[in-house]
């Protein structure tokens, strides 16, 4: 019953898992997702917004679900216990008890961290006004297929008012053997509230995550989003982030990948209050054979909202690369101030990237670019450098540090910032400077 | 060069100035389309046998082939078996001057502003005026023969020089390319045919006028240019219609073939009627256009489209050769209910390829206007060069404008960029015209003119003339 195809390829019915102790409400919403994805089956290369990325690999391969009785798991170095004010460990979908951390929130009675089964069955108003509400399963057959079978998640409610300190940290792994898992997180920020949620992901052997995390920022929220992406060169992940902004609110959301065998990062954010701002921002670093596609629609359906899109790719040896953007702008949202940028940086000539901003636009009075760019490092930086005594291959691990430094300091906290820039270095050997030692 | 914008108020009244019928009794075929009717439209155009098994071949493919619908346009589904495949003015013999065209044929040339001796002496420019179906004058022929310049209708073509046309025929776009196009290979009915010889530059800009007429029949045309190694051509397309109240369709099919050195310039006036003010009637353009270039050659597309309720349009140009050059500039301008999605393609292949696309798009009214252009360099183009630039201006809050474009790069050597704007005439360029004593309408008039100027430049004069009287008449009171 769990697996989502065959191997002839014929599309198995999904059923949900039946749950007694959730409301009949969460039960008709996953029965109602089963039944759309039966309907779909996965996304092809027909399908527009599938058009760089083929689910093809995916859909051959036997997966299973797990039975959610792991004790322990290998963090590879991703666990931020001690520096993030909560931390909680998923193993293929399943809350760990023993690591999980979330000590530093228990003061705060107006902040609640919760895992989704307990969210599910509890009374918590926030979870019956939001869940499955923003994230369309309707019309994203993977949003199905992880509304349909969802075992655990996080859920962080931030109620009117509240500030969290820090950032609470989520972590994902994905233990291998062929087992799929959906996580599934709900973050609540209320009126006039601040938080920051950091998403990882990471994990070794080969292992299917389907990831969707609903964001609501109510009005006036400050809210920052880390996504940090580093899944084993075997792993395929999907990982959604639906975002839904009221008035005023302001939204900070970061995508970084460094590695991956196949990343899909697909981000819908929905401005729907008069005065809302969002930064959305993104890196891929990609080496050996790694597919990243960074899928994101940006939806202005009010007046006066501010949205500044940038994605940064370094692609080296056969990665493929690839950013599709989409900003709409609604018939009545004038005033619109809207950038959308993607740059990339090509280090091999097996390397492929694909770029697509777009822009869709139905009202006169406002401001919207975008630009793309595709490249390799600027011969004449390079001579620059070489001129004053710094050899080449130096000269070039600094411009590709600076490329993706742009990003990396932008990240709202250190250890995120150390994460990315370790992972940066482990992706290019032999490409940057802290490197160079270990070089024939 | 400036044009005095015609008042505002009297281009809101204006009707579509080209709205007539001529009547002449006309040969058709029985509406539908099977094999038949393309058996007996090549029967009729007298093809050899190859034509004939290469419209078969596309009608079959055609057959198994669904309708595109990823383009960002509306409308209602088309009855491909109602419409009427073939439709010749019908003549008594074939003709050996002017003076034997039919009197309301020659009428109608005039009315359109075409007078054949006019051009003939005055302008320099040959036309070859397609009506309907068959090409029923060419002038010029003799001069151009002079040089080696073949340009004659393309039926005449096929029957005079079959070995060009069998090579060349479906080498850029195969019969098989795509649903309009795969159509438009079984039951196109004439055309233009154009080659130019090894090292000749041709002497004069050649022309053709396209007319729709009969009603109820599809013009599907094809259009061919071959320039040999070395030789150099300019190709005016211009295009307008009678007003009708159904929708017709239009499946044309524009070949370019530029061999080593060779240099193709490609400029298109387009339009077709757009239906009136609440969307009705107006002519369907589905239009494959391809040009390939072989080392060192260059093919440039100009186009000014301001007509068609519907606009599906992609002239694009495969860089094969190295150093090879594309360009695409374009003006788009929608009203009313007129929809459009245009764009262009940019096919790296060669070493060293170079393409430029500067794309201007106005949306007014309740038009929708897209963009969609594919950069794609492939692997072995070594040091290939983009760039693109898209701007959009929109005038009035119900219309739309929007960007898709696919940059796709497998060449780590390669450098493009793309850019695009979206923006609305900004109330200080106005304030500060209006300053001057310039009228709200001129001063619109000359901002929009002044936004599509680097592609009116690309123009033949006498095309860039008519394109901003065109852009003028489009607006009609959409502005101010």
């Amino acid at each position: 019953m769990t697996t989502i195809l065959d191997t002839t390829g014929a599309l198995q019915k999904v059923v949900p898992p039946q749950n007694d102790a959730e409301p009949q409400r969460i039960a008709t919403i996953r029965q109602q997702a089963a039944e759309r994805f039966s309907a779909t089956g996965l996304p092809t290369a027909w399908d527009e917004e599938w058009k760089y990325t083929s689910l093809a690999p995916l859909g051959r391969i036997d997966w299973r679900l797990s039975p959610g009785s792991v004790e322990t798991a290998d963090t590879q170095g991703a666990s931020m216990r001690g520096r993030a004010a909560a931390e909680l460990i998923f193993v293929d979908g399943h809350l760990l008890r023993s690591p999980s951390d979330i000590s530093g929130l228990s003061g705060a009675a107006g902040v609640r961290l919760l895992s989704l089964s307990e969210a599910l069955t509890s009374s918590e108003p926030a979870v019956e006004r939001w869940f499955a509400r923003l994230a369309d399963y309707q019309r994203h057959p993977l949003t199905a297929l992880n509304t349909a079978l969802a075992a655990d998640g996080a859920v962080l409610i931030v109620d009117d008012g509240e500030v969290v300190d820090g950032f609470v940290h989520l972590l994902f792994i994905g233990s291998g053997s062929d087992v799929m898992s959906h996580p599934r997180n709900l973050i609540v920020a209320g009126r006039n509230s601040q938080l920051s949620i950091v998403e990882t992901y990471i994990g070794s052997g080969r292992y299917f995550t389907n990831s969707v995390t609903e964001i609501v920022a109510s009005e006036n929220a400050v809210v920052s989003h880390t996504k940090l992406v580093r899944e084993s060169p075997d792993a395929f992940h999907i990982g959604t982030t639906q975002i839904h902004q009221e008035r005023s609110s302001s939204v900070r959301s970061h995508q970084m990948s460094v590695g991956g065998g196949m990343v899909r990062n697909e981000v819908n954010v929905a401005l729907m209050g008069e005065g809302a701002s969002l930064v959305l921002e993104g890196l891929f670093v990609l080496t050996g054979r790694e597919h990243v596609d960074n899928h994101t629609v940006i939806d202005h359906a009010t007046p006066h909202c501010d949205s500044q899109e940038l994605f940064k790719g370094i692609l080296d040896q056969q990665s493929r690369g690839i950013f599709d953007g989409l900003i709409i702008v609604r018939k009545d949202a004038q005033k619109t101030n809207s950038r959308q940028v993607n740059r990339n940086l090509l280090l091999s000539e097996n390397a492929i990237v694909d770029s697509k901003p777009t822009l869709e636009i139905h009202a006169d009075d406002v401001k919207c670019n975008h630009g793309s760019t595709i490249g390799q490092l600027d011969e004449e930086a390079i001579f620059y450098l070489r001129a004053r005594g710094i050899d080449e291959a130096e000269a070039r691990s600094f411009l590709v540090d600076a490329f993706a430094s742009e990003i990396i300091d932008r990240l709202p906290f250190e250890p995120l910032r150390e994460w990315v820039r370790r992972g940066l270095f482990e992706q290019m050997p032999g490409r940057l400077p802290e490197r160079r030692e270990e070089r024939p | 060069m400036t044009t005095t914008p015609d008042s505002i108020e009297q281009l809101t009244t204006q009707e579509y100035k080209y709205g007539f019928v001529t009547d002449i009794e006309a040969d058709v075929a029985p509406p539908g389309l099977n094999e038949d009717i393309v058996r007996l439209i090549s029967h009729k155009k007298q093809e050899p046998a190859f034509m004939l098994e290469w419209r078969l071949k596309a009608f079959r493919h055609w057959l198994t082939m669904r309708e595109p619908t990823w383009a960002n346009v509306h409308y209602p589904a088309i009855d491909y078996q109602a419409a009427s495949y073939y439709s010749a003015p019908r003549q008594k013999k074939k003709l050996n001057s002017l003076d034997e065209v039919d009197p309301e044929l020659r009428s109608t040339f005039e009315k359109l502003g075409i007078s054949l001796e006019e051009q003939k002496r005055l302008s320099g420019v040959a036309v070859d005026a397609v009506f309907d179906s068959v090409s029923v004058a060419t002038t010029f022929q003799a001069e151009l023969a002079k040089v080696g310049v073949i340009f004659c209708p393309f039926s005449e073509a096929v029957r005079e020089h079959p070995e060009l046309v069998q090579k060349y025929l479906g080498s850029v776009v195969p019969s098989t390319d795509n649903f309009f196009a795969a159509l438009n290979s079984a039951v196109f009915s004439d055309g233009s045919f154009c080659y130019i010889p090894k090292g000749v530059r041709c002497p004069m800009e050649l022309s053709t006028y396209f007319r729709i007429n009969s009603a109820n029949t599809g013009q599907f045309e094809r259009t061919l240019i071959i320039a040999d190694e070395g030789a150099s051509v300019s190709y005016l397309e211009g295009c307008t219609a009678p007003m009708r109240d159904e929708n017709q369709l239009h499946a044309a099919v524009v070949e370019l073939v530029a061999l080593d050195g060779a240099t193709i310039k490609y400029s298109t006036v387009q339009n077709w009627y757009p239906g009136d003010k609440d969307g009705k009637g107006g002519i369907y353009n589905f239009v494959t256009k391809r040009g390939k270039a072989m080392t060192n050659a260059k093919i440039s597309w100009t186009q000014v489209e301001t007509g068609s309720s519907i606009t599906w349009k992609y002239p694009s140009c495969i860089l094969q050769g190295d150093n090879s050059i594309g360009e695409f500039y374009s003006v788009a301008l929608t009203n009313n209910y007129q929809q459009a999605d245009t764009g262009t393609k940019m096919i790296h292949i060669g070493k060293n390829t170079r393409s430029t696309i500067v794309s201007k798009g106005i949306s007014a009214g309740h038009g929708q206007n897209t963009y969609r252009g594919e950069v794609k360099i492939l692997k072995n183009a070594v040091g290939a060069r983009n760039y693109s630039q898209c701007d959009s201006l929109l005038m009035g809050d119900k219309c739309g404008a929007h960007t898709f474009p696919y940059i796709e790069v497998r060449n780590s050597t390669a450098q493009m960029e793309h850019e695009a704007s979206t923006s609305k005439i900004g109330e200080d360029q106005l304030f500060y015209c209006q300053q001057r004593g310039i009228s709200p309408e001129d001063a619109v008039s000359m901002i929009v003119n002044g936004f599509c100027r680097e592609v009116f430049r690309e123009l033949p004069m006498e095309f860039a003339v008519e394109a901003q009287k065109l852009l003028g008449v489009s607006l009609e009171g959409s502005v101010g």
